[in-house]
């Protein structure tokens, strides 16, 4: 306390530095251990079956070099900007604008969004990855009701999704429903889906939750492609019912939207017209978690994840209060479903692995937990992102990884890193994502 | 014991495998009074709360909670949530646990959860914005404010709850277990920690509580000033059974007391003696 600053930021510098080297040259025979059999000696059956093998170590070398480069560049990297102890000096000006910047950066991107498919309206590629992105956007809001707000690790979610594609798939195909009466059904039928999971895994914390959900997301997928009867099993539902516009199709006929506005046909319609109702989904969702944050189960999901013991200690159900959160989160999943299927026009279980149970994830944890903004740039950086360097090819996985690992250095807490109150008194002040819990399930 | 009891136990055990760590204690807490439930560290005191709270199911034993009205309540039959909702029992915890990531006011928000969702029919007149819901919302505003305001935390409502200093924390604990409108209020080491002039103010926060709201208080406490000043009624704990009950004078000049806190721990003791003359 009262020694001189200068000497202990010297004094942590010296020591950082071996603390450094150290970790690195751990990394480096871990590598090294790892690699030497993967890359270090390279096998393979020769002509009459019998076993080559030859050495690789200048690559194994090579390998090992950069691990304990990476390594040391990981960890300067992440003492600059870590938020660990480090007090930036931020002068009050680039303060204020960042913070008018953060204010000002909604609104903009909403009304960008409402323009692109006037500035895009002939770049079919750009309205097709838009529409993508605001299917992850609005999975991702919908899986932050339960990761986000009430702190329940799903790593299934794709599971009401799924649902929600093929309610709407075989009741439109078998009974010829419309659009618009299947959408709520889909979203019942997830959310009761929904309720099923929360059941069995009440009781469940942490990582039993997570295996549980995750399982759950594969049974679902599995029952799918078995129940060949009624799901059409691998080979998917093929010939699902496009939307119509309320009733009138998007469709070059005499009756279509076109031919009644008096306007020539043009494909590039229906695509217009799919991107404004994800995006008006997406809205709905985000529309109903910012009321639901202000109303009282929104404040006990979040209460929840801060401290279930308090909860109960409050007189709160601990037990409705995550089948909300489950079926809340699960019947938006399965309108976004629904959207999905009738985008598509067909659907298989090939579509619902894993993989989009993840990658949303990623996003809700990307995005910050919690925050609608965050999620929505992350939806962007990460569907946007792959896209981007879809040239890569091989490598595009590669960058992507580098890039959230930089991310989750620099950001341990995703992009957006506060919380806004949901009620004050005088003034609301952002919390500091260090106070904030992230759950216990 | 002769009196109007807003809670009798009867009886109670709790045993953890081998452990008992209540063993057949019988006591009551007298309406509108404030009882303190002392002894020696690991005497049984937070199980006792544990159970009267329904996170721990008795081995042996019943609670009884009489309301005003005279309705009876069986407590070890009502699990966790429904103590609090239904037989309007709040705690404290010895190691505070607001939720830190909300704000003060948040905290005294969700306290009022079930009433909120019942105004807010059952969420779905508050995803509208009916003005039945609005009200009911200011309402709710409004006595957390209220809350605030006695505890003193009113100027730091909109601060997260985990920035708060110690006794302030200790302080938004109480009010938020007094938000829920309980007719018992439990609170397990409400002093711990707090210097003398915080003590003091809790003391008069807990006499307003019990002259106000008419709400009777069971109160675990180390700290002798405080339990000397504000109880009416002491139950002495040690190793699970009762040792002593009485008023603060009987309980300080019983020799068994005495040597209940003369054989774990002299220095304390002595403090008990010396703080309560
Ligand atoms: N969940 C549990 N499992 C096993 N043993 C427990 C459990 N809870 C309490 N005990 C034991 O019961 C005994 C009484 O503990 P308790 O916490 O009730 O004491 P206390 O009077 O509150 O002490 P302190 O003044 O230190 O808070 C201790 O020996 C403790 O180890
Ligand atoms: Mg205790």
């Amino acid at each position: 306390m009262n020694a001189p600053p200068a000497v202990s930021i010297q004094a942590s510098h010296a020591l950082g530095a071996a603390f450094i080297f150290k970790k690195a040259l751990i990394s480096a025979l871990v590598a090294l251990v790892l690699f030497s059999l993967m890359i270090g000696v390279r096998t393979e059956a020769g002509p009459t079956g019998q076993l080559i093998y030859w050495t690789r170590f200048g690559d194994l070398a090579a390998m090992v070099a950069t691990v304990f480069g990476g390594s040391i560049v990981v960890e300067l990297l992440r003492q600059w900007w870590g938020p660990v102890g480090t007090i930036r000096v931020v002068p009050t000006n680039v303060k204020s604008a960042l913070a008018l910047a953060r204010r000002g950066i909604a609104p903009v991107l909403l009304i960008f969004t409402f323009l692109v498919p006037v500035i895009f309206y002939d770049q079919r590629y750009i309205l097709d990855l838009g529409i993508l992105v605001l299917t992850y956007v609005m999975l991702g809001w919908g899986l932050n009701v339960v990761v986000g707000l009430a702190g329940l690790l799903d790593l299934g979610y794709v599971a009401f999704y799924a649902v929600g594609a093929y309610s709407y798939a075989l009741l439109a195909t078998n009974f010829g429903l419309s659009f618009w009466i299947c959408l709520p059904l889909a979203g019942i039928l997830a959310a009761l889906w929904g309720v099923m999971l929360g059941f069995p895994v009440l009781r469940l914390r942490g990582d039993y939750l997570a295996i549980v959900t995750l399982a759950f997301g594969e049974i679902i997928r599995l029952v799918i492609i078995n129940w060949q009867s009624l799901t059409g099993g691998p080979n998917g539902v093929s010939g699902i019912p496009r939307p119509t516009m309320f009733g009138i199709p998007l469709t070059p006929g005499d009756d279509g939207l076109a031919a009644k506005l008096g306007i020539e046909f043009s494909p590039t319609h229906r695509i217009v017209f799919l991107f404004y109702l994800i995006l008006a989904l997406a809205l709905l969702t985000n529309w109903v978690t910012i009321r639901l944050r202000r109303l009282p189960i929104g404040r006990a999901w979040e209460a929840l994840r801060e401290d279930e013991v308090a909860c109960r200690a409050l007189g709160i159900n601990t037990t409705t209060t995550k089948l909300t959160a489950f079926a809340t989160g699960a019947m938006f999943g399965g309108f976004a479903g629904a959207f999905f299927a009738t985008r598509q026009g067909f659907i298989s279980p090939e579509s619902f692995t894993f993989q989009e149970s993840a990658l949303v994830l990623a996003i809700v944890v990307l995005g910050g937990m919690g925050s609608q903004l965050g999620v929505a740039l992350a939806a962007l950086a990460m569907i946007g992102g792959f896209e981007l360097f879809r040239g890569l090819e091989q490598y595009r996985m590669l960058v992507f990884g580098i890039a959230m690992v930089l991310l989750m250095i620099w950001r341990p807490r995703g992009l957006i890193g506060h919380r806004a109150p949901t009620v004050f008194l005088e003034r609301s002040q952002a919390i500091s994502s260090d106070l904030v819990k992230e759950g216990h399930g | 014991m002769s009196g109007d009891h807003i809670l009798s136990v009867d009886r109670l055990s709790m045993r953890f495998g081998g452990i008992v760590a209540v063993n057949d204690l019988s006591f009551g807490a007298e309406r509108r009074k404030i009882t303190a439930l002392i002894g020696p560290n690991g005497a049984g005191k937070t199980t006792v709360f544990n159970c009267i709270t329904g996170f721990y199911k008795p081995t042996s034993g019943t609670m009884q909670l009489t309301h005003d009205d005279g309705r009876a309540i069986r407590l070890e039959r009502l699990n966790d949530f429904r103590i609090s909702k239904q037989a309007k029992v709040a705690r404290t915890f010895q190691n505070i646990r607001l939720f830190p990531g909300m704000t003060a006011l948040e905290n005294l928000m969700v306290a009022q959860h079930n009433a909120l969702m019942r105004a807010s029919g059952l969420t779905f007149l508050g995803l509208i914005g009916a003005p039945s819901w609005r009200s009911a919302e200011q309402h709710a505003i409004d006595l957390a404010r209220t809350w605030l305001e006695r505890v003193g935390l009113v100027d730091r409502a909109d601060e997260a709850a985990g920035n708060l200093p110690y006794g302030d924390q200790r302080r938004l604990e109480i009010a938020r277990a007094m938000c829920t409108e309980p007719a018992l209020l439990c609170l397990d080491e409400p002093a711990a920690g707090l210097n003398a002039r915080e003590s003091a103010s809790l003391s008069e926060l807990l006499l307003s509580i019990r002259a106000g709201q008419g709400t009777s208080i069971l109160l675990i406490e180390h700290d002798m000033s405080v339990v000397m000043e504000i109880s009416d009624h002491v139950v002495v704990m040690d190793y699970g059974v009762k040792i002593a009950e009485g008023t603060p004078q009987q309980v300080r000049d019983d020799p068994k007391v005495i040597a209940a806190y003369l054989g774990t721990d002299e220095e304390e003791a002595i403090a008990v003696m010396e703080s309560g003359t």
